[in-house]
């Protein structure tokens, strides 16, 4: 059963009707091919109306939308099922909102790292909603590590809504683990491929999201803040999220544009939860030509131009 | 840039803290209502001697405190805040931007300076909480940036003085980016194996805390500061339950593993020139 935002209720109705149609096709055995390519005709236009303008804040749904794939299953297509999963921190436990281990990419071996969510409220649960705690950030810096002293490149899948803010990731360092990792990523001597599926918040994403290319899907957010918090900070309400979404300057697009992301990756027509397939192509695609080029570059060049890269962002008057 | 002496006294507290008597002028601790005059609560280090509270205190103090006479050279003095995303929300982000530097006399929310302690020359970042609750945007990146470069080029030891709320909302995404940015650079001066002291205060929280104020060669803090990530208040609302007495406290910090010590502001000069010289010798 999909689910449907607010903005894409059109589509459903187009969508419904056309079922309809369909389904008085096959029961009365009228002729019903030009009434169903009528409707086709226009709920294509109405998608392209729909998603040509979406308004930040949509964007800020579409990259929640619970039908779009989560890091998991992006691995599992990219690696053709041969992924192979890897536990622990080596220290307190097994953070399952952050999974990883090597898989194969095109007979390459990758490793692949990121925050998972769960598919359902079960799950949800089990996965903390995609919020590591200490324990998870310093398995992904296990695992990073691991693949730098195999010489496999790194990709990140970033999709968080911040890490945890509770009682033991304070007593656990939650700060420090996730310093650790920005200050680690910057100098590992592999490719390292950062891509946000989903959300990108603030220093729980950039904990896994320092890398030579670091590219955002077409309809995902990354930020200093959610817009709820924004809100809630500089509006003292929540009420604003649509106008903090606008300011923060959160989507693709302005992230691009502001030079703060390499790529912005094109989703399906109607967003990657309407077409896995089509999405996984795509990113798929993307982290062979990626590892490709970067591994054409020398190993200290390519670190010294991650570090360039990070160092030149900012903008000041003097 | 140019080497030169501050003769101006520091005068701190706001003035509700002040009283005007015929010894001239009095704090009052906030903690335990002893008064000292203003004389002798500078030369304390801005400490209560009676309950031992630390006053937050700001650049202008830490350097005085620090340096050897006082003496030092401040880097990139006039950077100020640009506004990349033409930020607003309920004031325009230029607007408060200028009125802070209005009403603090500070540029940005953080002060660079070179100078000696002890002798030993040393490259200081130090936060300032009343700009913007010290928070991290691109004038607090590039300009710790510069003074890293300036540890580099001077072979000098580094420190950087926290002091704040972390990000800086209205640069959004370039505030983030800060927290790579310094981390980046701080890599450059492990290469060349010069010390990186960070000097945790009343309050580190946020975006510094998750980036270079952890990742000192040692991290050492004042007493009884507010350190973490998350606010304590976001914490409470997370666990839906109230916090342990002392949690996030520089002494949780020590109890748990991420601060080397903790040292009191009146003994911050001995023990930091102590430590350098191990690092020297
Ligand atoms: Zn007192």
């Amino acid at each position: 059963m999909s689910t449907y935002l607010d903005f894409e209720t059109p589509i459903k109705e187009l969508e419904d009707k056309i079922q309809q149609a369909k389904n008085i096709g096959e029961e009365t055995k009228v002729e019903m091919k030009d009434k169903i390519a009528e409707l086709e005709k226009k709920l294509n236009e109405k998608t392209k109306e729909i998603f040509k303008g979406l308004t930040p804040w949509q964007r800020v749904q579409m990259s929640r939308h619970p039908d779009r794939p989560y890091t998991l299953a992006y691995i599992n297509a990219i690696t053709n099922n041969t992924f192979q999963e890897y536990h622990g921190d080596r220290n307190v436990k097994d953070d399952k909102a952050m999974v990883g281990g090597f898989g194969l990419v095109k007979d390459k071996t990758v490793m692949f790292i990121g925050q998972q969510k769960g598919i359902n409220t079960k799950m949800r649960q089990y996965r903390n909603f995609g919020m590591p705690n200490p324990e998870g950030y310093r398995k992904a810096l296990r695992l990073m590590k691991l693949a730098e002293k195999f010489n496999k490149p790194i990709v990140t899948f970033i999709d968080t809504p911040g890490a945890f803010c509770g009682l033991e990731a304070e007593e656990r360092g939650q700060g420090e683990a996730i310093a650790r990792n920005i200050y680690e990523m910057m100098r590992l001597k592999v490719p390292v491929i950062c891509i946000i599926i989903g959300e990108g918040a603030s220093g729980g994403a950039l904990g896994i999201g320092v890398g030579d290319k670091v590219v955002m899907l077409e309809n995902t957010w990354y930020s200093v803040i959610s817009p709820e918090s924004c809100s809630s900070i500089l509006w003292r309400s929540w009420d604003f999220k649509e106008k903090a979404a606008d300011a923060l300057k959160l989507t693709s697009e302005d992230m691009k544009k502001n030079q703060l992301v390499d790529d912005v990756l094109k989703e399906p027509i109607n967003g990657a939860h309407r077409n896995h397939e089509e999405m996984f192509e795509t990113v798929k695609e993307y982290i062979s030509k990626s590892i490709e080029s970067l591994e054409k570059i020398q190993q200290d060049k390519r670190i010294s131009q991650r570090i360039d890269k990070f160092c030149s962002m900012g903008v000041w008057n003097e | 840039m140019s080497w030169f002496k501050r003769k101006k006294e520091g005068i701190t507290t706001s003035t509700k803290e002040k009283k005007e008597t015929p010894e001239g002028l009095w704090h009052k601790c906030v903690n335990c209502k002893t008064l000292h005059t203003q004389q002798d609560f500078e030369k304390n280090t801005y400490v209560c001697n009676r309950c031992s509270h630390h006053e937050r205190i700001g650049s202008e103090e830490y350097f005085k405190i620090i340096f050897d006479d006082n003496s030092f050279v401040e880097l990139d003095v006039k950077m100020t805040s640009a506004d990349p995303l033409q930020f607003s929300d309920t004031k325009k982000y230029t607007d408060r931007v200028q009125s802070t530097i209005k009403s603090t006399g500070l540029n940005d929310a953080i002060r660079t300076a070179q100078g000696k302690i002890n002798g030993i020359d040393l490259v200081v970042a130090c936060m300032d909480f009343s700009f913007i609750g010290g928070s991290l945007g691109s004038v607090m990146g590039e300009k710790i940036s510069r003074a890293i470069d300036q540890s580099l080029k001077t072979n000098s030891a580094f420190m950087i003085i926290s002091k704040s709320g972390g990000a800086r909302m209205m640069e959004a995404g370039f505030s983030l980016m800060q927290m790579a940015k310094v981390s980046g650079k701080l890599g450059l001066l492990s290469e060349k194996k010069i010390p990186y002291i960070s000097y945790l205060t009343d309050p580190t929280t946020g975006g510094v805390t998750a980036s270079f104020a952890m990742l000192g060669d040692l991290n050492i803090a004042e007493p009884n500061a507010l350190i973490g990530f998350a606010g304590p208040r976001v914490v409470k609302e997370t666990i839906g339950r109230d916090l342990p007495e002392g949690f996030q406290k520089s002494e949780f910090l020590l109890e748990h593993g991420f601060i080397d010590y903790i040292v009191d502001r009146t003994e911050l000069k001995e023990k930091l020139s102590h430590t350098l010289k191990l690092f020297q010798s």
